[in-house]
């Protein structure tokens, strides 16, 4: 993910102001340089914030992207030899954490930091410190998590981390330490993040936006941003009880002092299931942005969309138990659990309907973003399709814990999150970064990606019926079976389509490459787009609006540029994109407002990191940690959110780049 | 500097959510001394404090649930009844709660632009919850000293857990209200200083009221 | 659409006078005096209302003070949204996991 900045329009008013550092707290001088790296690592501008977030994930993409296929590599032939079982065990439980709390998490947050202001009529996120607070958080928190490989073995109890396996007797090496720390501190931002994301929501829309006249991207953004702030605490007091029995001795999950084990499976999953949707909703919310564009027709039903998507999200809290029917809840729980499940088929069914009715009749563009979002129809149909076999407990019994569940969720999630992220990032791109991915290569990127999805995932339901267990680390030639059903057969047919996976990967990466050299400048609007973040430039200037819309419709971009025409009744083109930004720079806005950059997320996100260490390397380092996160927090709070005039150097006579936010902000 | 029109207040039903409108112009209100207009006319920091104590119920909810599951597993160690003191903590939840009571005088203080007076209660309210943290020390240690450690049983965890976690919030909060009360008098306040009063405020009552909840699950209810 | 918006705008954009001190020390008296009733339970022998008594106690103390200290009452519906619905969804899923327990049974 090179970052490419085309220069801004010279018509722009804003005049940069004179950067020289300044005073926070009277000790240290204010960061206020827009250049060099400082200007990443203290900014507040939810867009670069955004981008980095976006880098952060991609690597974290192709990190887990490897340790899928070392695991491929294992079991593509008998007896594999490439992993330990205790590597093996490792492997597939930092795959599956970073792919989760490392990748898809962020990335989500990428489009969600990006483009919810844009899409808002912003100029940034409510509270844009905590914004970057969020951001380097997550980052501590991938570090210590990625840390334990250097430091005596990872995690290896599975990304769920059952109890009593997780104690300290089964998992003696210190990476359930950094997981447990890991794991909490990326949810700690998280928590921030999702606060920071609502409020902005709720609070920062433009004049004449009213809730239901908002892109359906904000909302799906909106749904998840609660889930998360009502499930992150009850994954808190998990993990806070874990690491209480592995660092300090105490007894939660001791099953010799009469513990109940499935505490930890409860507390797990009321965070755990409506994490599932905190995962596939921003992809929800991309598709619904990107299929009405390639369309060329309005979403079908937007009320109807809107409404599953939130009912999605709330039905999710009510559905925890179906990841645990096989120990023996009781019949009326099973019942009960099973029937909450199988009505969350509905709402989501609502939404296929409805993406498939927005096609209909539409003049479709198959441009790579639409490849990848009618992709997610399909693949993510047939993931759903498998996941009712899991609502029905009877079933669900015979499947738990076999490769069938893993095919399941990886239809879900890669079928239908991953390939809403690349519809995103092709459709997007050139908003971002001012150039347009290739779209031949886009095309190859899609098609490898399906075959090789299809292949490496489809195979497994046939593996998980004939009985493979997941987290299997080796399979014997003499117990493959025969026939159609051989395991040997089919796990090489899984390996390779890995293969054709990793390649069609690379290829977007290369793309990437590409489109940063040779990549020809994007037009202003190159989709005929219907939302409000292409009225700005590409990519949009750092207050992101010259001025700030005023909206009167759902869709107000589409409705500048075409009207009704009143006898024919079709819609007739009266602007071009071009003409309309054009049009806002000429009227922009005379002050503007933007926050300073600030030196304390980044500090009080190393004192946590700290912390974090202090837990597992003693207590000495958790004060060190302790006082970082104090001080830190002084110079927060007694911080104002823009940077005095005599910050400047020479000073800056004022009014020119003031701005005013909240103070705690 | 009136919250609500009168009208405003008869009206209790739910209004929908998109009538909630939008007019601010986020730009040129940069006079008014208030920050600006939101969208729903609603305060940033309110609603992010309010949906921070709505987070926040999740993880005491998360914390008193495994005490309530765990509170009768006592293998080793002495029972509750033989060492809680319940004359000692019913004084000490008395002092939190009448904290409630000094942090509402603050807020009203802040309010009316009494700067004296604000301090004056802000003052008062650390110190009624030092009051209760150092109580909390001392019943800990003494409980301890009776053999009840906190890896004893799974009694002990849990409830160690619990009321250790409420009163690292009620000490955050002490630290909190002494660092405003310095701020208020350093004049380094950099946002609407009534408003910060009251989400601090907000933050401590909500420590309160899960003080009320444990008192009554953890000390009046024998396990 | 635009009155109400207008409307809505000045309702809030404003402090709120919060409690009258008198009103707050009258509700932190009636707060004192039910623990008081709850600490009786300690020494008076309730029998059967033991439970429903500490109970009932705890909820209306809880609800005392969110809805007038904490103002929760005189706040706009979205507060209230965001507030009880973290805890409803906490009552909600921690009243069925430890039903799931036999807590209750």
């Amino acid at each position: 993910m090179a970052i490419i900045e085309r220069p801004a329009p010279t018509a722009s008013i804003l005049l940069r102001a004179p950067v020289t550092p300044s005073q926070s707290m009277g000790i240290v001088r204010r960061p206020v340089t827009s250049t060099g790296w400082k200007s990443w690592v203290f900014t507040v501008d939810h867009k670069k914030i955004g981008i980095m977030y976006g880098v952060f994930a991609m690597f974290f993409f192709i990190v887990g992207g490897v340790e899928a296929l070392l695991i491929r590599l294992q079991l593509a032939t008998p007896d594999g030899k490439i992993l330990s079982a205790d590597l093996y065990n490792q492997m597939f439980t930092m795959h599956a954490t970073t792919m989760i709390f490392l990748f898809a998490m962020p990335m989500a947050a990428a489009f969600a930091n990006y483009f919810l202001p844009l899409q808002l009529g912003a100029r940034d996120v409510a509270f844009p410190r905590l914004n970057a607070l969020g951001l380097w958080l997550l980052v501590s928190g991938g570090l210590i998590l990625n840390a334990s490989w250097f430091l005596g073995g990872a995690a290896d109890g599975g990304w769920f981390m059952y109890s009593p396996n997780s104690g300290p007797v089964f998992s003696p090496s210190n990476g359930v330490d950094f997981w447990t720390l890991g794991v909490q501190i990326a949810g700690f931002g998280s928590l921030i993040g999702s606060i920071n994301l609502i409020v902005t929501i709720l609070n920062m829309r433009a004049p004449g936006m009213t809730l239901m006249k908002m892109p359906v991207f904000c909302w799906m953004i909106l749904v998840v941003q609660f889930l998360l702030v009502f499930s992150l605490p009850v994954i808190t007091v998990a993990l806070v009880l874990l690491t209480f029995q592995r660092s300090f001795g105490a007894t939660f999950f001791d099953v010799a002092q009469g513990a109940d084990p499935l505490l930890w499976q409860h507390l797990f999953w009321i965070f755990g299931h409506p994490e599932v949707y905190v995962l596939i909703l921003p992809a929800f919310g991309i598709i619904s942005e990107v299929l009405p564009t390639f369309s060329r027709k309005p979403l079908f039903g937007y009320p109807f969309v809107v409404f599953s998507g939130a009912s999605i999200g709330l039905v999710g809290f009510g559905v925890w138990s179906h990841h645990m029917f096989a120990t023996g809840l009781g019949p009326i729980s099973v019942a009960a659990f099973s029937i909450a499940t199988m009505a969350i088929a509905i709402p989501t069914g609502v939404k296929i309907f409805n993406w498939t009715l927005t096609m209909w009749g539409g003049k479709i563009w198959y441009s790579t973003a639409m490849k990848f979002a009618i992709g997610l129809i399909v693949l993510f149909t047939i993931g759903g399709l498998s996941g009712v076999t899991h609502a029905v407990a009877p079933s669900d019994t015979q499947q738990t814990d076999t490769y069938y569940i893993v095919a399941h969720f990886h239809y879900v999630l890669f079928g239908g999150m991953v390939f809403g992220l690349f519809s995103g990032f092709y459709y997007w791109w050139p908003k971002v970064f001012g150039k347009m991915l290739n779209e031949k290569l886009g095309g190859w990127n899609f098609w490898l990606m399906v075959i090789g999805m299809n292949m490496t995932f489809g195979p497994m339901h046939i593996l998980g019926l004939q009985g493979q267990p997941r987290r299997m680390y080796v399979w014997t030639e003499a117990r493959a079976g025969e026939g159609l059903f051989n395991f040997g057969f089919w796990n090489r047919v899984s390996s390779l389509g890995s293969l054709i996976l990793a390649i069609g990967v690379l290829l977007f990466l290369i793309n990437v490459v590409h489109t940063t050299r040779k990549g020809k400048p994007a037009p202003l609007d190159p989709w005929d787009a219907r939302t409000l973040e292409w009225i700005t430039t590409s990519p949009p200037k750092e207050h992101n609006f010259d001025r700030i819309p005023v909206v009167h419709h759902l869709d107000d971009f589409f409705h500048r540029k075409y009207q009704e025409d009143a006898t024919t009744g079709a819609m007739v083109q009266i602007a071009t994109g071009e003409q309309l930004v054009r049009d806002e720079e000429a009227n922009a806005d005379a002050h503007i407002h933007l926050p300073s950059p600030s030196y304390w997320p980044i500090a009080i996100a190393i004192g946590v990191g700290t912390l974090g260490m202090g837990v597992v390397y003693g207590v000495p380092i958790m004060i060190v940690g302790v006082l970082i996160i104090l001080g830190s927090s002084f110079g927060f709070v007694l911080e104002p959110s823009v940077a005095d005039d005599i910050d400047y150097d020479p000073p800056m006579s004022g009014g020119q780049e003031t701005k005013e936010l909240a103070p705690l902000g | 500097m009136t919250h609500r029109c009168p009208v405003a207040k008869k009206r209790k039903s739910w209004r929908p959510l998109d009538d909630v409108a939008v007019l601010a112009n986020h730009d040129t209100g940069h006079d008014t001394g208030h920050g600006h207009s939101t969208s729903t006319g609603l305060s940033n920091n309110k609603m992010a404090m309010w949906l921070f104590l709505g987070s926040e119920c999740l993880l005491f909810g998360g914390l008193i649930s495994t005490y309530m599951l765990y509170r009768g597993r006592i293998t080793q160690g002495p029972r509750p009844s033989q060492i809680f003191d319940i004359p000692f903590t019913s004084v000490s939840s008395f002092v939190l709660l009448m904290s409630s009571l000094t942090m509402v005088l603050a807020v009203t203080s802040a309010q009316r632009k009494d700067n004296e007076r604000t301090k004056l209660w802000l003052t008062i309210t650390a110190l009624l919850g030092a009051t209760f943290v150092g109580g909390q020390v001392y019943e800990f240690t003494a409980f301890y000293n009776e053999g009840l450690g906190f890896t004893t049983n799974l009694f002990s965890s849990s409830f160690y857990t619990l009321t250790g976690f409420h009163g690292v919030h009620v000490t955050v909060g002490v630290i909190m209200l002494l660092s405003l009360r310095g701020i208020i008098s350093a004049n380094k306040d950099t946002g609407d200083r009534a408003e910060v009063v009251e989400l601090i405020g907000l933050y401590w009552h909500f420590v309160d009221i899960v003080w009320i909840i444990i008192f009554t699950l953890v000390y009046l209810i024998p396990a | 659409m635009n009155a109400t918006a207008t409307d809505t705008h000045e309702q809030h954009d404003s402090h709120a006078p919060g409690l009258s001190d008198a009103t707050a020390i009258k509700i932190a008296l009636i707060l004192a005096a039910m623990t008081a009733l709850e600490v009786s339970t300690y020494y008076v022998d309730f029998g059967a209302f033991f439970m429903p008594v500490l109970m009932v106690l705890m909820v209306v103390k809880f609800f005392t003070v969110v809805s007038y200290f904490m103002h929760l009452k005189f706040e706009h519906q979205m507060f209230k949204l965001l507030f009880y619905t973290g805890l409803g969804l906490a009552l909600f899923v921690y009243f069925v996991a430890l039903a799931t327990f036999k807590f209750f049974s």
